[in-house]
């Protein structure tokens, strides 16, 4: 019974999720400027990190907390990298 | 020794994130997790950042339940505020607010909590002025988001940067 | 099947909850990127997601192995940490990067960049007062010499 309680929950919130995602890709295409694109990329980045999250829980292994760990940490150096971009036109200088 | 007496924190922390990402403590996990600290506190002398002195862990301990009361709580708000878009008396807008905290490592704390609040958001500070810039999404009172910021946030912080 | 049929009802029902919390919040979050208007708004959304989303989400995950595996599996902490850490440090150089290219095009619905107060002539006695709206306050009168934020 729980353990079907728990299966629904994890569904659903995967569903969540991935609707989530899909909105912040609606606002990556529409923009209307660059920072919201650069931002929608960043939230683009925490949700897929909290679905594998959600999917590690599901199948039991701890083997995409490693996956999760590593989008955040890239997430942030793509985000820092874009919005200095923004800043200046050029990430290296 | 003495140099690195200061890095005493850092390096337990460093130990603990060790123990946590190798998922269990060993003897084999702790030896190494604490040559590793060691090393990486080693390599952060090198860098010669200014020291930063944690004082007050009492305050501390009370500024960390009231910032995750006002998570908890600007959470709900802005979430009711996305639920309903129309209301006419929301207004969004900016505040400059003048800091007297000057401690690079409260600054930081500051920017963590005012981000990690929805609601508010950082968006600049003129380390010259020393004043800060802030967008907030429901701004009711100005006054009231001043005196939010720096009885409830920058005061404890003084103190413990102090 | 699973692993998850092994897990105890008390155990089992709080993780169900917390991550239909977590991933509702998410979702709110997201729906607030598509749905508030202007950039400025737009960053308070996404921090939903950052805050209680993966909060309730690492709870719940923590909570399920650490009953699974019966040892207390903490290590979701050090993603939280890394979120904790980062989003404050990306959201700041992202609203920094909007208000340095909106100053750019003379936007005048963000605040003007102030003088620096020993170069500029102005005193400093109106830097302590808050900004009452965006359009409003210094940001109608750009300083002279401040040539970045003059409005056309």
């Amino acid at each position: 019974m729980s353990a079907t309680l728990l299966a629904g929950a994890i569904l659903a919130s995967g569903v969540m999720i991935a609707l989530a995602m899909a909105c912040a890709t609606l606002r990556l295409l529409r923009g209307p400027r660059a920072q919201d694109r650069v931002l929608a990329l960043d939230a683009l980045y925490v949700n897929g990190m909290l679905l594998l999250l959600v999917f590690g829980i599901r199948s039991g292994t701890t083997l995409y907390f490693e996956a999760a760990l590593v989008i955040a940490l890239l997430g942030f150096v793509a985000t820092a990298a874009l919005a200095k971009f923004l800043m200046r036109g050029e990430v290296i200088e | 020794m003495r140099r690195l007496l200061p890095f005493l924190l850092l390096w337990a922390c460093l130990c603990a994130m060790w123990l946590l990402l190798v998922g269990g403590v060993s003897p084999g996990s702790l030896l190494l997790g604490a040559a590793l600290a060691a090393g990486a506190c080693w390599g952060y002398a090198l860098l010669e950042p200014g020291r930063a002195r944690l004082r007050r862990p009492l305050v501390a301990a009370r500024l960390f339940l009231d910032v995750l009361a006002d998570v908890i709580r600007s959470n709900v708000a802005v979430a009711g505020i996305i639920l309903r878009p129309g209301r006419a008396d929301r207004r969004a807008g900016f505040v400059r607010i003048p800091l007297a905290l000057r401690a690079p490592g409260g600054l930081a704390v500051l920017a963590c909590i005012l981000t990690a609040a929805p609601g508010t958001a950082w968006v600049e500070y003129d380390s010259a002025t020393g004043v800060l810039l802030l967008h907030i999404l429901d701004l009711v009172e100005e006054e009231t988001w001043v005196r939010t910021v720096k009885d409830r946030y920058e005061r404890p912080l003084l103190e413990i940067f102090a | 099947m699973t692993p998850l049929e092994q897990l105890p009802a008390w155990a089992a029902v709080p993780a169900a909850l917390l991550l239909l919390a977590g991933a509702a919040m998410t979702l709110l979050g997201s729906i607030g990127l598509l749905r508030l208007g202007g950039f400025y708004e737009r960053v308070h959304a996404p921090t939903l997601g950052t805050s209680a989303g993966i909060a309730c989400v690492l709870l719940a995950s923590m909570l399920v192995f650490s009953v699974l595996q019966s040892r207390p599996v903490l290590h979701e902490l050090l993603v939280g940490l890394a979120v904790i850490v980062t989003t404050p440090v990306t959201l700041m150089l992202l609203a920094r990067a909007a208000l340095y290219r909106d100053r750019q095009e003379a936007d005048a619905t963000v605040p003007a960049r102030q003088p620096d107060a020993p170069a500029a002539g102005p005193p400093a006695a109106p830097l302590a007062a808050p900004l009452a709206a965006p359009s409003a306050g210094p940001g109608k009168e750009p300083p002279a010499g401040d040539a970045a934020s003059a409005a056309p």
